[in-house]
């Protein structure tokens, strides 16, 4: 009772006004045999103490969340350090929303600045926006924003893009008079096929990649800019697995026009699939194109440095239907989150993990690749991701591995390859242990032996 | 009051156009710019794309909004004012002369005679705001 926020003489005195006796009375159009008139059939009231104790019982029942696992596929098992955690429930931080009158809440306005700032480090851009809800949904405002700068309608996708992203860009453009064309990936290198390329022509608005791709494979992302730009197309590049930009050279230096990427691999817990983060960034050029909302720096009427929310004009609020994107707000509190992680690991940190993925990875294809009856089909350079073929189907292989191993294997394509039945995804990050890679390997032997 | 040129011809849309031969030269009239406030960007089309009369062929941004602006006249654009990029405040301080914004083959010279003449135009924004 006591979260009922009158107090008995309130509510004495509010039922005298409208002349009742009782807050049954309120109720009196009910009829009687409608009522139930005994107490609900739920278990009594547990003390915090026996709560918890359930909850732990519970909990520890969930034993795929302490196995070991390779799974990736556009959600990455990275270490947060504490700090990020203890710094956004801050009470001055622990809002996920852009306040209505942004300029009052200069610290908010700041945080969102320093984001844009790492995310344009990270992707070699001039330009980034506050955030957008996720890698998909960024990469599908990419797709957008690419028909209305060149004002053409044909957007040619590659088909190792992640397949859900793939959805997602189906689902924002169907309506929107805008025509997708999927371009193959080489069966060898795993990577987008250059004969394929000779989709792209003069009515196309982009040219949409993934790199590191789904299947782990980098592509050749100069050699695609090269291919896009030539018709005058812009190039898309969409990264998934965030910590490759630790290593990898920015898309902006590769000739990228809009580089997206999901950011949950920095600092964001996988949580189910969600919140999550989607990072946008273009050139200059094109920065009244871009969707959401941008944070400038400014100075006031006495000279000193202030924020502001720049460009607001091409918003929905303002821009009804001509506006850049329905998106009016950002992932506020995932942005601060991504924000500390960033600061906190610095360029050497952020460097450091990706190093410890690549080399991990490196040595867990060496041993699964050794192993009698398996292959890896692609050849193309990986960063922490690979595709492995088994001697038998993948999906019941890697149900085996855990149930008798205790080891999450990856993830098998056949989800959304019908005619890949034996090849499955693997991912490995820093987070993996060489005992855990060694159990793997040994674990697929022994169940294909 | 706004400045209305006599020997200008109007559109609804508050563009206004001169034409000489076949050719078209577009911008927004006084009454446009004391509206949309102190103009910061223009957005302007390429020499050779093609429009429609009452297509939109650019974007006038102020520090207020966002506004379209349309040509009155089809054709096809032989030629936009670049200078506008660095200085958009030209918009604000001489709509008629230094901020022109387009010139356009005329496809069909027929549409100019359905345009407003200086008078009709006053008229017109004087309806409006009433």
């Amino acid at each position: 009772m006591r979260y009922i926020p009158n107090s008995p003489d309130e509510r004495a005195e509010m039922l005298q006004v409208v002349g009742l006796g009782s807050a049954e009375e309120l109720f009196s159009s009910i009829p009687a045999d409608l009522l139930l008139r005994a107490p609900l059939n739920t278990p009594a009231a547990l003390s915090e103490i026996e709560l918890l104790a359930g909850f732990e019982e519970t909990a520890g029942r969930n034993r795929a969340a302490r196995r070991p696992s390779f799974l990736g596929a556009g959600a990455y098992s990275h270490y947060s350090p504490t700090i990020v955690d203890h710094l956004i429930q801050r009470s001055e931080f622990f809002t996920a929303y852009t306040p209505y009158q942004p300029e009052i809440s200069q610290g908010t306005l700041q945080v969102i600045f320093e984001f844009q700032t790492l995310v344009c480090q990270l992707t070699g851009m001039e330009v980034a926006n506050a955030s957008m809800y996720d890698g998909s949904t960024a990469l599908a405002e990419a797709v957008l924003m690419a028909e209305r700068v060149t004002r053409r309608q044909k957007v040619v996708v590659s088909e190792s893009v992640h397949p859900e992203y793939l959805e997602v860009i189906s689902t924002y453009v169907q309506h929107a008079g805008i025509e997708l064309q999927r371009l193959g990936f080489d069966a060898a290198t795993g990577q987008t096929a250059p004969a394929a390329l000779s989709l792209l022509d003069e009515r196309t608005a982009a040219l949409v990649v993934q790199s590191p791709n789904f299947f782990g494979c980098i592509e050749d992302i100069n050699a695609l800019a090269e291919r896009a730009h030539s018709v005058g197309a812009l190039l898309v590049v969409c990264v998934t697995e965030a910590a490759s930009f630790g290593l990898l050279r920015p898309p902006g230096a590769s000739g990228a026009d809009i580089v997206v990427a999901e950011g949950q691999s920095f600092g964001i817990p996988l949580s189910f699939g969600g919140p999550y983060l989607g990072l946008f960034a273009t050139r200059e050029r094109y920065a009244r194109q871009i969707p959401g909302r941008l944070v400038g720096e400014a100075v006031d009427k006495e000279g000193r440095r202030g924020f502001v929310l720049t460009l607001a004009t091409r918003e929905q609020h303002i821009r009804r239907e001509k506006a850049t994107s329905n998106i009016c707000t950002n992932e506020g509190l995932i942005a601060l989150a991504a924000t500390i992680y960033l600061e906190t690991m610095g360029p050497t940190g952020v460097r450091e993990v990706a190093m410890q993925c690549a080399q991990k990875a490196a040595y867990a294809a060496r041993r699964i690749g050794g192993i009698e009856g398996f292959t890896l089909p692609f050849n193309a350079p990986r960063f922490n991701e690979f595709i492995v073929r088994a001697p038998s189907e993948a999906n019941a292989l890697l149900s085996r591995l855990a149930a008798e191993r205790n080891i999450t294997g990856g993830l098998a394509l056949s989800r959304y390859y019908r005619d890949r039945p034996n090849d499955f995804l693997v991912c490995v990050t820093e987070t993996n242990s060489r005992a855990e890679i060694d159990a793997l390997a040994e674990g697929l032997a022994a169940l294909t032996r | 009051m706004a400045n209305v040129p006599e020997d200008l011809q109007y559109s609804k849309d508050h563009e206004w156009i001169k034409v000489e031969g076949d050719i078209g030269t577009i911008g927004i009239t006084d009454h446009a710019q004391n509206s949309l406030g102190d103009v910061v960007y223009v957005e302007l089309p390429k020499v050779g794309e093609s429009f429609s009369a009452h297509e939109a062929f650019g974007s006038v941004e102020s520090v207020k909004a966002v506004s379209e602006i349309f040509t009155p006249v089809s054709g096809q654009i032989t030629e936009v004012n670049e200078s506008l990029q660095d200085e958009p405040e030209k918009v604000n301080n001489d709509p008629y002369g230094a901020a022109w914004m387009i010139r356009i083959r005329l496809s069909n010279r027929g549409e100019v005679d359905s345009l407003l003449s200086a008078a009709e135009y006053e008229d017109f924004t004087k309806a409006e705001s009433e």
